[in-house]
């Protein structure tokens, strides 16, 4: 089980992530949902303990795996929770692969690493794991280079590498972004099937609300930095009480006909160095009053789910 | 496994070098060379060392083929065992200065940090020296001969090697693949052996193959100037000193060595040329 409580971080004197909680527990699916540079995938990388490499830290909060907290673990232990514990699944399979080496080894390397296997053992595993990933032909895609392959089927590659230590906890970064939509709805499909057959706990990173309504359990949406709302998927599809969260709902395309044009937020998520003070959303928010400029918003809570929003009790009215 | 499809690799595009017309010959020539270097005792219709002052300075005729020098030795004989100096000395030289170099280059630029300056510092050093000078320093230190010859070759190309090897690794480490095996728990030395080195090599490679033709040129200059080879060893360098002596007398003592060195060198080139073609890596050699 992977729980995180008011993660912040920060590179030198900038803050871009603040405040980010979340719990996902085995057999289930949390979506964290956001524009680009909302912070998710930095989220992601604190998870990993892979601030130091690039320059970044935690400033507070904590990264609990199993009941301890990792965030002060050595790099040499952190190396073990990495790909043995916790899988992580980056938004591009084209480039995640050496292009050097053929695809067996590099699957049996990550059980050799964690799991102490011999060559032919990893092997044995690696054509066992890539056939539960429904890749035709294991034992033959073993033999070919990552160039040979199209890129539905590197991302179940990239996936195969993810789940070869038989982690507890998968974080997937936008993992069908660089995908045909016929071959994303196949990776959703298969990562919510192994969820169930596994056991695994899977964050879900994504922008597509779409997806995170057909497979998630739980939600948190961030923006410029900061978790605005989180609940269970069906509060926050049925009332969204945040503007936000609103906003990205309404983005859904529905239906042909003409008259629903596509829609879209007005403006762009503010970089690091300038975030709004009191509500970050408040310049792009249609709701926006003076309070909003000025204090930043408590969440309010409602059942399971919470928004940080000053007008949250009125909000989840949608305006027509 | 990396091994072996780097292998592959390799031998495919070596392969590929061979298929145009200039990389045929010019390859075909340096398989000879070095097949006569290799066999230089069986194949040279005399001893290399053998004087006969009566037919001192004779020109090319049966059997001395090329001519005989000042104190009467087989010139052809001579050139021939001088492949087997020039070329062993130039390789050796150029494999001590790649190992050396690739491995400070990788630690460089993986490490990064005070050790990447520390190292780059001292290499850019080496590379203000002058080939020459670094020559003489060792010739100071452990007298004329092919060990102070090889030592300052190697040296003169360790700057080139480093920078080229720290280059790919600082552009490689960036790449998704090293950052997705990072998140798969990958220690450092497994990244960087397993996936950095043999994404890194090739380039490398062509270099040296490169620099083995300069570093044929720099054998040849040092033996020209005497620090290098000592009598009687032949070099194509030191024959064509000792044929300054009597260049209008028998001018062929300082063409011949003088003709091997340059087609040697162009050969060379221009399969290190083809190679560059063959590999596909032509806008990695910028920058280094």
């Amino acid at each position: 089980m992977l729980s995180v409580r008011d993660l912040g971080v920060a590179f030198g004197s900038v803050q871009p992530l603040s405040g980010v909680s979340f719990t996902v527990s085995p057999g289930e699916t949390l979506g964290i949902v956001g524009e680009s540079g909302s912070g998710k995938s930095l989220t992601a990388m604190s998870v990993m303990g892979l601030l130091p490499l690039i320059g970044g830290r935690i400033t507070g909060g904590t990264v609990e795996f199993d009941g301890a907290d990792v965030t002060k673990l050595p790099e040499r232990a952190y190396r073990k929770l990495r790909g043995g514990k916790i899988g992580l699944i980056t938004q591009n399979p084209m480039t995640s692969l050496d292009p050097l080496q053929k695809i067996g080894p590099q699957v049996d390397d990550v059980a050799k690493l964690h799991m102490g296997m011999t060559g032919a053992e990893a092997r044995a595993r690696t054509v066992e794991i890539l056939g539960t990933l429904r890749i035709p032909e294991p034992a033959l895609i073993c033999d070919r280079y990552p160039h040979q392959m199209s890129g539905g089927m590197k991302q179940r590659i990239v996936i195969a590498m993810a789940l070869a230590a038989d982690p507890d906890v998968l974080i997937a970064d936008e993992p069908t972004t660089a995908l045909d939509v016929t071959v994303q709805a196949q990776i959703i499909r298969l990562l919510d099937d192994l969820v169930k057959e596994r056991n695994l706990a899977l964050v879900l990173i994504t922008h597509d609300m779409s997806v995170v309504a057909q497979t998630c359990d739980k939600i948190v949406v961030m923006y410029a930095g900061r978790a605005v709302e989180h609940g269970p998927v069906e509060a926050i599809f049925d009332r969204p009480r945040h503007p936000y969260t609103q906003a990205l709902i309404a983005c859904i395309p529905r239906g042909l006909d003409d008259a629903t044009r596509l829609t879209g937020i007005e403006g762009t998520v503010p970089t690091v160095l300038n975030y709004p003070k009191g509500c970050p959303f408040h310049p792009r928010c249609p709701r926006a009053e003076a309070i909003c400029a000025v204090e930043p918003p408590e969440f309010s809570v409602e059942g399971d789910s919470a928004a940080a929003c000053h007008f949250a009790e009125v909000a989840h009215v949608q305006p027509a | 496994m990396a091994v072996r499809s780097l292998d592959a690799f390799a031998r495919m595009s070596i392969g590929r070098a061979f298929s145009s017309g200039v990389g045929l010959v010019a390859g075909g020539f340096l398989v000879l060379l070095v097949l006569v270097a290799l066999l230089a005792p069986w194949i040279a219709p005399f001893d290399y060392a053998a004087q006969n002052l009566m037919n001192a300075n004779a020109a090319p005729a049966w059997p001395h083929l090329l001519g005989t020098d000042e104190f009467g030795r087989d010139v052809l004989s001579r050139v021939i065992h001088g492949a087997r100096t020039s070329l062993s000395v130039s390789a050796t030289a150029i494999a001590i200065s790649m190992t050396a170099g690739m491995a400070l280059g990788a630690a460089a630029g993986y490490f990064g940090g005070f050790f990447e300056r520390a190292v780059m510092t001292v290499v850019d050093l080496t590379w203000s020296f002058p080939d020459i000078l670094i020559a003489l320093i060792f010739v100071a230190i452990i007298g004329p001969g092919l060990t102070s010859t090889t030592f300052a070759i190697a040296i003169a190309y360790l700057a080139q090697f480093t920078r080229l090897t720290r280059a790919q690794i600082v552009r490689l480490k960036r790449e998704t693949f090293i950052e997705a095996t990072i998140n798969l728990g990958a220690k450092p030395t497994h990244i960087l052996l397993r996936h950095l080195m043999p994404n890194a090599i090739a380039p490398v490679i062509v270099v040296g193959m490169l620099a083995i033709g300069d570093g044929i040129v720099l054998e040849a200059t040092l033996g020209f100037f005497g620090l290098g080879a000592q009598p009687p060893t032949p070099s194509w360098g030191a024959m064509m000193s000792s044929g300054t002596a009597q260049l209008f007398l028998s001018p062929w003592v300082i063409i011949f060595p003088g003709v091997a060195v340059a087609v040697t060198v162009i050969a060379v080139n221009l399969f290190g040329d083809e190679l560059i073609r063959a590999l596909d890596i032509r806008d990695r050699l910028r920058g280094a």
